[in-house]
């Protein structure tokens, strides 16, 4: 398992193998086919995929309608885009109509890279965790990507899967089972929770390996389901633990941190470490220069996890 | 050419819209009668005449789908759905109160007949063109969906990339319709965003527009009848732009920006009502 794939890799494959497999899936793009690999859908079924050229609203719109037909309708296009340029198509066309659209744009976070601030998407699991009937699914590695595009192609309702641009290590087995609402406990400990998603997962196990070093065993959480979130396995692991530390490729407001923050403030109030984007738009850089730049690496990580630990 | 017979029957679905209309705003205390009154005609041609649909079997897969774009007028479509039968009129009564199946902007998931919710202004036609896409994809050649505009919604930039679309795909299952009333909320649409040419713009954007008398009964049947299959012979989705007075029918309404979004009084229910008249069949 030291292969590296892009979360979005699994995204023209998967939507393939969905419609081979009976899934009545349409793909709508705004221009973006081969960065996002909806590409690969459109070769397979061109009949089913239509590209909107750069209109993003209508991309969400035409998605919409549809679904009002009864397609299980995915849309493209990048996170930045998809969520904030066509937020009221997806509050009211989308999700105050209930419909079965699936948002899956790519390119969310900071490891865009050098496209820089306007197109590194950190606000958008906090945009689309507040829609009611919004569910958020943030894969770690490819194989849980496609689980979550296969999850959210046979669940009723609108989805957001959040997917990436940079490569990275797969972590998960082909035949690991993913399910809505169930966080995956990948590394029991007793002195520190560290509850992660998307591309983090990967650095809090290699956080807890720092951890480990010292004499500190770190619990590690990819809370791959964001909305429903594991309500049950974030507490359960704070009462065990007693400290939580939150790693996100993302806005520390709104998103993952948050969403522990509620859980932890109304079943089992303990210290809580939020790493993630701390207020501000991103900038231009390699991805990984990027990622040390706003703290999003194991070395934080584990900094906090410490001072969580010793705190107790 | 129309028949006089569907005409009249038209026409008095119309006057009875109109009548509800009116009834269920001054219950309701707030809404939209300018915008509901200028669109009853059309309304009522397409549920009374033009669409094919069954209110025993709403999602019968071979019918025509309406979506009304401008979703603020549901009152007129709330009016239509019930008198041709997809709902107890009874429930005209309960508009926009805590509960109702009559929401203020319509609400497919609540109510029996309407296809899609809408009432975030220029939305309507991608999700129309999103509908008919699925219906080409499904292989059904029949359905046509209708999308009725307002004059103002034109002036949200999601319409012009959705009319781009539907032009690209030759959409000739979709049949746009504008409720050219000439007005919105803060006053005339040439004085607070000129939409220029109708006609023009949609030609433009690869559409073939059709006027329309959206008072005339029998122009609007005729018009919108044949829409579908002009559509088809020359492979451009067609917009049917429909000359309509805001508040049609009530006097003190009528060409007046001010009862775009106010609910008429006991007094002014009573008045509207005489000029409306009592529908044929009605004894009051």
């Amino acid at each position: 398992m030291t292969d590296k794939r892009a979360t979005r890799e699994a995204l023209g494959t998967t939507l393939v193998e969905l419609v081979t497999r009976g899934v009545d899936v349409v793909v709508v793009e705004a221009d973006l086919s081969k960065s996002t690999t909806t590409a690969t859908f459109r070769q397979a079924y061109p009949e089913r995929f239509f590209n909107v050229g750069i209109a993003e609203q209508n991309m969400i719109g035409t998605a919409a309608g549809l679904a009002v037909a009864g397609k299980v309708a995915f849309t493209g296009s990048f996170a930045v885009f998809a969520t904030g340029r066509a937020y009221d198509q997806v509050r009211n066309s989308v999700c105050y109509a209930g419909l079965d659209v699936k948002l899956a744009p790519t390119h969310a976070g900071v490891t865009v890279g050098p496209d820089g601030g306007s197109h590194q998407m950190v606000e958008d699991i906090a945009l689309m965790r507040v829609l009611p009937g919004m569910r958020v699914l943030v894969p770690a590695d490819a194989t849980a990507a496609a689980a979550a595009l296969r999850l959210a192609a046979t669940t009723p309702g609108p989805f957001y899967v959040r997917l990436g641009r940079a490569a990275v290590p797969t972590l998960y087995d082909e035949d690991a089972a993913f399910e809505l609402g169930r966080a995956h406990t990948l590394r029991e400990g007793s002195d520190v929770t560290i509850a992660a998603c998307g591309v983090m997962v990967e650095r809090a196990l290699c956080a807890a390996d720092i951890l480990a070093a010292e004499g500190v065993s770190a619990e590690v959480i990819d809370v791959f389901s964001i909305k429903p979130i594991d309500s049950v396995a974030i507490s359960q692991s704070a009462r065990k633990t007693g400290g939580v530390v939150t790693a996100e490729e993302h806005s520390i407001i709104g998103g993952l941190g948050s969403a522990v923050a509620e859980v932890l403030a109304e079943q089992i109030p303990v210290p809580l470490r939020r790493i993630g984007v701390r207020d501000t738009f991103g900038t231009s850089g390699d991805p990984e220069e990027l990622m040390r730049h706003f703290g999003l690496t194991a070395e934080e990580i584990a900094s906090a996890g410490r001072d969580i630990a010793l705190r107790r | 050419m129309a028949l006089a017979t569907d005409i009249g029957a038209v026409q008095d679905l119309a006057r009875r819209v109109r009548r509800d209309i009116v009834q269920m705003l001054g219950a309701a205390g707030s809404g939209h009668p300018g915008g509901s009154l200028s669109a009853a005609d059309i309304v009522a041609t397409l549920y009374g005449d033009v669409m094919r649909h069954d209110p025993d079997d709403p999602a019968m897969p071979t019918r025509d789908r309406f979506v009304l774009s401008k979703g603020h007028a549901a009152p007129v479509l709330y009016a239509t759905l019930a008198e041709t039968g997809y709902f107890d009129r009874e429930h005209l009564g309960t508009l926009r109160r805590l509960g109702s199946m009559l929401q203020g902007h319509p609400d497919a998931k609540k109510t029996p007949g309407v296809e899609m919710s809408t009432g975030s202004l220029g939305q309507g036609l991608a999700i129309a063109n999103g509908m008919a896409l699925a219906l080409r994809l499904d292989g059904n050649l029949d359905s046509t969906v209708f999308v009725l505009l307002g004059d103002g919604e034109l002036q949200e930039g999601e319409v012009w990339e959705a009319a781009m679309f539907a032009a690209h795909q030759r959409l000739t299952n979709v049949v746009a319709i504008v409720d050219n009333n000439g007005l919105q909320i803060d006053g005339a649409c040439d004085e607070v965003m000129s939409l220029g040419d109708i006609h023009s713009k949609f030609a433009a954007f690869g559409w073939d527009p059709v006027s329309c008398d959206g008072h005339d009964v029998g122009a609007l049947i005729d018009v919108l009848g044949s829409a579908r299959s002009r559509a088809r012979g020359n492979g451009r989705p067609i917009v049917v732009v429909c000359t309509t007075t805001k508040g049609k029918g009530v006097s003190f309404m009528e060409g007046n920006a001010d009862w775009h979004g106010k609910a008429p009084g006991t007094e002014q229910v009573a008045r509207a009502l005489e000029e409306l008249g009592a529908p044929e069949g009605d004894v009051s």
